[in-house]
């Protein structure tokens, strides 16, 4: 194959990493956007969505679409309630000091894996994509004849990956939608604007934080779901996309929506472009490298202005 | 009475050594060369307030410091362990004076970050470093003046010696001006810095003393057990000085050793039982920072013996 | 001699001008209050004097030296003092390692000459009988003398006081005032102060600060009788 069509297939996987990371990082800059808690445990949130998802799957039997439309409602609200109730039994209770919740959520970073690692095994499992349609990609070449449009062996991906990236945007969109307009939307800004004010203002803030903590969990979740038919559920899969959105997230500027939106596509493409030409490897160095000089020397993000 | 308190630690590791079976000697042998790690962790995190979630990479230029010059120049292992400590040296400078320009949740993450690149790097560079499967230090290669640090008594010795050294280096550092100056940096930093303290300079130097130390810990390691891999690297062996220096109690000077002991067991332990002996990690750490965030020694100090340093 | 000036020192917090052109001068062995409303700019400028926040613009002279560049560090280095206006001390540690470890940053000295000079400055304040108590366990009243002696013990040539009589009692007041008396001559003092009694008792010369500039500057029979001050704290002069 040439190089075009090469970069063509890398930039559409790029673009299927872009879309589940902006997931699980929206979720993860929810989170500190508004409780001011870094969540070390999200990749753990991430993970056990894809093994709901595939217990979920595997026990419905039936046709693939049944189960992963099940594994679609089910995992993120089971993922949710999960997180919802870690809030209330140890962020609570550590009044989201900054530090504290980070040790405690390495903590459940442990907890959350191991049981897994218990109950799941430690094997990879597959979920059934709901629908299976290959899709060729053609490509143009030119000849004495003109353009023609040729058929290259290999330039082809499926629709499912293609329904992925547009399921992400939406879900993105929505949740963009949904703290615009909605009561809790309103209530989740003023929280964030101002704790103290909000409670002042009958603003139930711990109940706010509840939420936001189970919604964040919810939406790294729900990326796990999208993805799982592509990779596989495993008790370690939470590693690379706690970093991928601790990356997007700096970078993107804490707690910034646009901003993680925005450095979730450069960075989901990179990594795909960077990931296929060279090595994965080398991408992942370039990019915590980045993150470690982005903190030190743009403190509020490449995209974020400096307020000081 | 913490001069009493520095020597009967100190003796009772000796006479442990003849009263305990050879499978505990050997445990305890690698207790006391990692307790050397959450010795250096425990002047930046629990003297000085500063919470590093990268110090795996300093463990790792001590433990690749010597074990690099060993297999691949065939350098003497006195060398090599000077090599292994000037590395640690280096990097934590370079990370110090980097990371330093943070604080607080940018500080963890920074340092976490470039311990995750280093240790992608020596993956990356599997070529010589063998990666997550690392390598073994020849026996041959282990030798020091005719004493071999592959037998069991040797390397218990040597563990002890190394151990003593950096408890002692720590104990007498915070009775120093400058050991005071770095408590009172963890109190209030702005403070500290409206008395006259170059704070900065201060962090620094304790950013390099800690480092410094876990990369002893490290090419202590790599040299008396014989292996080096990148596993060493990873977060996990970033969150373990953590752990132990929150079990034992931050900012005590017996603190390091009695987390790393305990940790060491329940670990070794639990393994006996399931194979997600993490999962004893995991749990503790929760219930350390919800009900004793002042550790063993630091509740027994809140509670019964107020001077324990 | 002038032991610290301002020229034109400037200050913007995000669009907000909390300081402008301060031209301001105190001459050695002075104690100086510096009054204004609430928001008047008082603690920023002393912020900005001892270099815990950097000014828009303007120059700091200390001993006609050019200190705008240097960091906090280095101007209590050259002898100024700064008492925080919240109580600012090392929880954890000792009465005793506290005033030391003001003690031992800025005189060097002998073990011996530490403890006597740390045990003066706890004496000055009447809390030498506490020396081994745990600072965290003070009163309020207490830590805010702590605070002092730790200004003390570093024995400055300009001691900066940002409201040190802020929540203590009556009779700490009277002692307080005391204390400030003794210091006279040996020290110079900036004071900011909202308790005007203790700014008429004990300040040689006045200067208010309003609106981040400088509304009038005397002693304090003038600033009392200076209908622009009035104007100022209470809206309208009382003669008016």
């Amino acid at each position: 194959m040439d190089f075009a069509p090469h970069l063509f297939l890398a930039t559409l996987e790029g673009a299927i990493t872009a879309a589940v990371i902006s997931l699980t990082a929206v979720g993860l800059s929810l989170v500190f956007g508004i409780m001011r808690v870094v969540n070390v445990a999200h990749g753990e949130f991430f993970m056990l969505g894809a093994v709901v998802a595939w217990w979920v799957a595997s026990t419905l039997g039936g046709h693939a679409a049944l189960g992963f439309l099940a594994a679609l409602i089910i995992a993120p609200l089971f993922v949710g309630l999960m997180a919802a109730l870690a809030d209330r039994l140890v962020l609570e209770r550590l009044n989201y000091d900054l530090e504290r919740t980070i040790v405690a959520t390495i903590g459940l970073l442990y907890v959350i894996q191991q049981v897994a690692l218990m109950t799941f095994g430690p094997d990879a499992r597959p979920v059934e994509a709901p629908f299976d349609l290959r899709i060729a990609i053609p490509w143009f070449e030119f000849s004495d004849t003109g353009v023609n449009l040729i058929w290259p062996w290999g330039l082809a991906t499926t629709g499912y990956k293609l329904a992925v990236i547009a399921a992400a945007a939406i879900i993105v969109t929505s949740i963009i939608v949904f703290l615009k307009r909605s009561r809790f939307g309103l209530m989740m800004r003023a929280t964030q604007m101002d704790s103290e004010m909000a409670s002042a203002f009958g603003i139930p803030v711990r109940r706010v934080y509840c939420v936001v903590f189970g919604l964040g969990a919810a939406l790294a979740a729900l990326g796990a779901v999208l993805i799982v038919p592509i990779q596989q559920a495993h008790y370690l899969m939470g590693g690379d996309p706690l970093l991928l959105s601790f990356i997007v997230v700096i970078i993107g500027g804490l707690g910034s929506l646009p901003g993680t939106i925005l450095a979730a596509v450069l960075i989901g493409m990179s990594d795909g472009i960077i990931s296929v030409f060279f090595s994965p490897t080398l991408a992942k160095i370039l990019a915590t490298l980045l993150v470690a000089l982005v903190l030190i020397f743009r403190p509020h993000g490449l995209f974020g202005h400096h307020t000081s | 009475m913490t001069k009493s308190l520095h020597i009967s630690v100190l003796t009772s590791l000796v006479l442990l050594f003849f009263v305990v079976s050879d499978y505990h000697d050997g445990n305890l042998a690698r207790i006391m060369v990692l307790a050397i790690y959450a010795v250096g962790y425990n002047l930046l995190f629990g003297y000085t307030g500063l919470l590093s979630l990268g110090h795996a990479l300093f463990f790792a230029a001590g433990m690749y410091g010597l074990a690099l010059p060993i297999q691949h120049l065939g350098v003497s292992p006195i060398e090599a362990f000077a090599m292994g400590l000037a590395s640690a040296a280096t990097v934590s400078l370079v990370i110090g004076f980097l990371a330093l320009r943070t604080t607080g949740a940018a500080f963890m993450i920074v340092t976490l970050m470039f311990a995750q690149a280093g240790f992608l790097a020596l993956l990356y560079f599997g070529q010589w470093t063998r990666g997550d499967e690392g390598f073994v230090i020849q026996q041959a290669d282990r030798i020091i003046a005719g004493i071999d640090f592959s037998q069991s008594t040797e390397r218990y010795f040597a563990a002890f010696v190394l151990f003593a050294v950096a408890y002692l280096l720590i104990a007498w550092l915070i009775s120093t001006p400058f050991g005071k100056c770095l408590i009172a940096i963890r109190e209030n930093e702005e403070r500290a810095q409206m008395l006259g303290y170059d704070v900065h300079r201060h962090k620094l130097l304790a950013m390099l003393v800690s480092g410094t130390l876990s990369g002893a810990s490290g090419a202590a390691y790599a040299f008396l057990f014989g292996y080096a891999g990148a596993t060493f690297a990873s977060v996990q062996y970033s969150i373990l000085p953590l752990l132990w220096v929150l079990l034992g109690g931050a900012g005590t000077t017996i603190g390091p050793l009695i987390g790393t002991a305990f940790a060491f067991y329940l670990i070794d332990i639990s393994s006996h039982f399931t194979t997600a002996h993490l999962l004893v990690v995991g749990l503790a750490i929760v219930l350390l920072t919800l009900f004793a965030p002042q550790g063993l020694a630091g509740e027994i100090r809140n509670r019964l013996i107020s001077w324990l340093p | 001699m002038n032991l610290l000036s301002t020229r034109k020192l400037s200050m913007n917090f995000g669009g907000v001008q909390a300081l402008l052109d301060v031209d301001f001068d105190l001459p050695q062995g002075q104690i100086r209050a510096l009054i204004g409303p609430n928001g008047a700019g008082k603690s920023t400028f002393v912020g900005a004097v001892c270099g815990r926040f950097r000014p828009s613009a303007g120059r700091v002279y200390f001993e006609d030296q050019d200190i705008s560049q240097l960091p906090a560090h280095r101007r209590i280095g050259l002898g100024m003092a700064y008492s925080f206006q919240i109580t600012s001390i090392f929880g954890s540690l000792t009465v005793y390692e506290n005033v030391a470890l003001a003690v031992r940053r800025a005189v060097q000295a002998q073990a011996e000459e530490i403890v006597e000079r740390v045990h003066m400055a706890l004496d000055r304040v009447g809390l030498l009988d506490r020396v081994e108590q745990k600072a965290g366990d003070l009163s309020y009243g207490h830590q805010r003398l702590l605070e002092i002696a730790m200004g003390l013990g570093q024995e400055p040539r300009l001691f900066i006081m940002d409201e040190p009589t802020q929540g203590l009692a009556a009779s700490e007041i009277t002692a307080f005032i005391e204390l400030l008396r003794g210091l006279a001559g040996e020290s110079t003092i900036l004071l900011i102060e909202h308790n005007m009694h203790v700014v008429m008792e004990c300040a040689d010369t006045l200067t208010v600060l309003n609106f981040g500039q400088i509304l009038a500057e005397g002693v304090p029979s003038e600033i009392r009788a200076d209908s622009r001050v009035q104007h100022a704290y209470f809206g309208s002069s009382i003669d008016a």
